[in-house]
């Protein structure tokens, strides 16, 4: 498998595992951050593939999730930096949002696979760097342990007009300020029961 | 009218085997994999890709091109088009932020929505980034396309909307960029608001003796652009003005201004300048870098424009002096702040720069020795208007130095501080030189630098003047600067690198070539404006080449030194480049919007009202009486913030919608297990 091109690649070491890594970069700085990257030349290993939003705000949990589930071994949400949002404050609904979402996943024992950075369109060194860091620290951890065992519920607009509730806490948006401890305890709750379900699949 | 796929829960998503509404159409993928020349093609195996994409359900055809922009290029898509009556088409080449537009034009022509094109970039997030690794960039782009194949059958057209565009200009910042961009869009007919903070409009072009390379006093070119401004009757002038608040979107700013108040009534005044000549209070006098003083009421400088006088109210003692001398009554102590708010199409910020300021880091000694002074004093010192009427004199015993160092990149090419190179000190110090040289020819000038940079017309041959005048340069940075207590000299000790060796000189006086730093205020406009900005902290450009003044916010373009440094050329054509990429809009009196927006399904919203206060745009109303919540589209700019909130899946952003981007997320690793 690794011949010619390959020699160089100093991560063949080890069991030549290589982690897989999601990336959802916004439109306005991360993506053009990842652009400038490119044409700068600023190498990074193969392991991420970038999924381009406008907005980090619109990576809702069950993407992370699904994500994950999917056979992620890590997923990456990048935005632009506090106060250089591009929609004005959608990253810091983003912070709350994949923060949320970061303590849901720890009691699944995969909070460290999810990781938030604020990345500039200025940015491509940082892009690479990130990315290099992230991957090392994945293949730390290893191997995703539930690819394909959890199933989240995304609700969809509904075809036949049915009314899709939300699967409780799972998508965890920011509820405005004076709920967010009720928010916290439906997550804490509805983590729990996803570690059960996982328990219970295997 | 369009179908839903709800195929969430389905595994295997390179079929659309999920529930399927009304009249599904055969979803016919063509796919174009772009070589770029060897940008793509050294490294990604283009047909190994489009082999295994033409393996996959619903793609009809494959195709590498070798630039799949060019003409040919395009051709080839419109033909395959024709051929198998595609109805998607997935572009794999280099960034949609730069050539979407393109391939969207391309499709459309051939009837298709633009909307129907998914873009892979494999060139700037796969060939280059992995440039040595042929192998697994060739599956990582496998494996994007697929992504992008997924991702494409689910597209959902899409219509640009059109907005109209008020005909007006707002122009912020009355430097001589940001005036050049006014007369120009003024001499086509448009109506331009030209803002500026400082009470005079002219910038730091005012401020300066001479203009390099051909030395010709700047104030005496300059003078007459400023009266041109101010008797164009198209361009109304606001100055003393600052933009505090910016609304609406391409087209359709409502931007508030605040006029501080200047204590007197401006159309009374007359700019006589009697007031200043009984005013009690003196103190230092910015205009002239702090050397020298003006009084508490003050006309900015002679060639101001307006030629107005004001009350600088901080240092004002009430005395009351200046209302008995002022003839025409025009002096109000009550003055009030106040606001206008504009409709204006396009802006233009020309918000300028400011000199490094060498004093917080005691670079090089200044702020610690009096003998070392930076540039700009160094130029107000040798304008005949200055505070010592042309005369060059040291600030310790204000005598007539003889010998004179100058130091080159102080705030720029340097780790500490700023690492670009800003691009106009060589050339001001040669000029600077030169000047105080043929002034008092018995002047014995040092320019220390790392490197001379005279890259444009006239500055070389500039240079050579210099060195012919006497002027001697010396390769390298000081090391130590020291100052000698009792004559007050400045003893420098620096590295001659092209001789070898160190050198102890002894100057009586020091000029500090400070750099071009972000303008104060400059954070503001770019959070009023919702522009990126560098990590140098200048404002980004849309494109650093191909769309230099534009910005990634339509209507909102940059010009002169507030996306980099720029000489006074540069900068008036960046003005004029503004004023022709405004004329786009302002002519055609419309906009196209993208269709990207929030969507609301009124059968499933439950009117929880979790969306509306999460829109930065407040683009979502909540309808009462039907319990629904509503997005007003021209507000909504589709960054999809409510989406993800939105606890019923009610609200979808179109373009990227859940099960657009659950198709790619669930594509992105499928490429191992087939492999495995």
């Amino acid at each position: 498998m690794n011949s010619g091109t390959a020699a160089v690649k100093p991560a063949q070491a080890g069991n030549g595992w290589e982690p897989n890594i999601l990336a959802f970069c916004c439109n306005w700085c991360s993506y053009a951050g990842a652009d400038l990257a490119g044409v700068s030349r600023f190498q990074y290993p193969p392991t991420v593939k970038i999924l381009r939003v406008m907005c980090s705000s619109r990576v809702e949990p069950a993407f992370i999730l699904k994500a994950l589930k999917e056979g992620a071994d890590g997923v990456l949400i990048a935005g632009c930096h506090i106060g250089d949002c591009h929609y004005i404050d959608g990253n810091k609904n983003a912070e709350i949002r994949i923060n949320n979402t970061k303590k849901a996943l720890v009691k699944l024992g995969l909070d460290k696979r999810l990781r938030l950075e604020w990345i500039s369109a200025s940015e491509g060194l940082r892009f690479s760097e990130i990315i290099k860091d992230f991957t090392e620290e994945i293949k730390k951890l290893g191997e995703n342990p539930v690819k394909h065992k959890i199933e989240p519920q995304i609700p969809s607009r509904a075809s036949e007009g049915r009314r899709h509730v939300c699967p409780d806490g799972i998508r965890g948006f920011p509820l405005p300020k004076g709920n967010r401890d009720a928010d916290e305890r439906r997550f804490n709750a509805s983590a729990n029961k996803s570690a059960v379900n996982v328990q219970g699949s295997e | 009218m369009f179908k839903e796929v709800s195929e969430m829960s389905d595994n295997k998503g390179t079929e659309n085997k999920g529930t399927v509404e009304k009249d599904i159409e055969e979803k016919r993928v063509g796919v174009f994999v772009c070589e770029c020349g060897v940008n793509i093609g050294g490294v990604v195996n283009t047909k190994a890709v489009a082999d295994y994409i033409g393996t996959l359900h619903g793609v009809k055809v494959t195709s590498v091109n070798k630039f799949t922009c060019s003409d040919s290029g395009q051709a080839d898509i419109q033909q395959k088009i024709k051929e198998h009556n595609l109805n998607r088409v997935v572009v794999a080449a280099c960034s949609p932020k730069t050539h979407e537009p393109t391939f969207r034009a391309c499709i459309e022509q051939m009837g298709l929505n633009q909307y129907f094109l998914e873009f892979v970039n494999i060139r700037d997030h796969c060939s280059w980034i992995h440039m040595w690794e042929k192998e697994k960039a060739t599956e990582k782009a496998k494996d994007l396309v697929r992504m992008g194949v997924e991702r494409s059958k689910l597209l959902e057209p899409l219509q640009a909307s059109e907005v109209p565009v008020t005909d007006k200009a707002l122009v912020i910042g009355a430097g001589v960029a940001g005036m050049q961009s006014a007369l120009d869009l003024a001499d086509m007919g448009f109506q331009v608001y030209l803002v500026e903070k400082e009470p005079s409009i002219g910038g730091r072009m005012a401020r300066f003796d001479k203009v390099f390379p051909t030395n010709d006093c700047s104030i005496c070119i300059l003078g007459p652009k400023m009266v041109e401004v101010a008797r164009n009757k198209n361009i109304k002038i606001m100055s003393y003005s600052e933009v505090k608040a910016v609304d609406g979107y391409v087209g359709n700013f409502n931007v508030k201004i605040e006029h501080k108040p200047r204590y007197l009534d401006v159309t009374k005044c007359t700019g006589c300048a009697k007031c200043s000549e009984v005013c009690p209070v003196e103190v230092p006098y910015d205009f002239n870098e702090g050397l020298g003083t003006r009084k508490a009421i003050f006309v900015p400088f002679p060639q101001a424009v307006p030629l107005r006088a004001l009350i600088d109210k901080e240092n004002c003692i009430n005395c009351k002096a200046c209302a008995k001398a002022c003839a025409s009554g025009a002096i109000n102590y009550d003055m009030q702040t106040s606001y206008t708010d504009l409709n204006v199409g396009v802006i233009i910020g020309a918000v300028g720069f400011k000199t490094y300021d060498p004093e917080p880091r005691h670079d090089y000694g200044y702020g610690l020795y009096d003998n070392i002074i930076t540039a700009m004093e160094f130029e107000r010192l040798l304008n005949a208007a200055g505070p010592t009427g042309g005369h060059v004199v040291r600030p310790s015993d204000c005598k007539e130095p003889i010998r004179v160092g100058f130091v080159n990149c102080v705030g720029s090419r340097d780790k500490n501080t700023n690492i670009y190179c800003s691009g106009v000190c060589c050339m001001y110090t040669i000029k600077n030189a030169q000047l105080l040289k043929e002034k008092r020819p018995e002047t014995d000038h040092t320019v220390m630098y790392i490197d001379i940079r005279t890259p444009f017309r006239a500055y070389e041959e500039s240079y050579n003047r210099s060195r012919n005048l006497g002027v001697k340069f010396l390769r390298g940075r000081p090391v130590e600067v020291k100052e000698d207590p009792v004559t007050k000299n400045i003893k420098v000790r620096v590295e001659d690198t092209l001789a070898g060796e160190m050198r102890n000189l002894e100057f009586d006086l020091l000029v500090l070539a400070t750099g071009i730093v972000p303008n104060e205020g400059i954070g503001q406009i770019q959070q009023l404006l919702k522009l990126s900005k560098a990590a140098d902290g200048l404002l980004m450009e849309a494109h650093p080449k191909l769309k230099p003044v534009d910005t990634t916010i339509d209507g909102v373009y940059l010009a002169g030194c507030a996306s980099g440094p720029k000489d006074i050329p540069y900068a008036v054509s960046q003005g004029s480049a503004c004023a022709g990429r405004a004329t786009i809009l302002l002519k055609n009196k419309k906009a196209i919007t993208e269709g990207i927006t929030a969507v609301v399904e009124p059968d499933v919203c439950v009117g929880c009202q979790v969306c509306v206060p999460m829109c930065p745009f407040q683009a979502i109303k909540f309808d009462e009486k039907e319990n629904k919540a509503n997005v007003v589209k021209a507000l909504c700019k589709g960054c999809g913030t409510c989406v993800a909130a939105c606890p019923t899946g009610a609200l979808e952003q179109s373009h990227f919608k859940n099960n657009q981007l659950l198709a790619q997320i669930k594509n992105v690793f499928k490429f191992q297990e087939v492999a495995a």
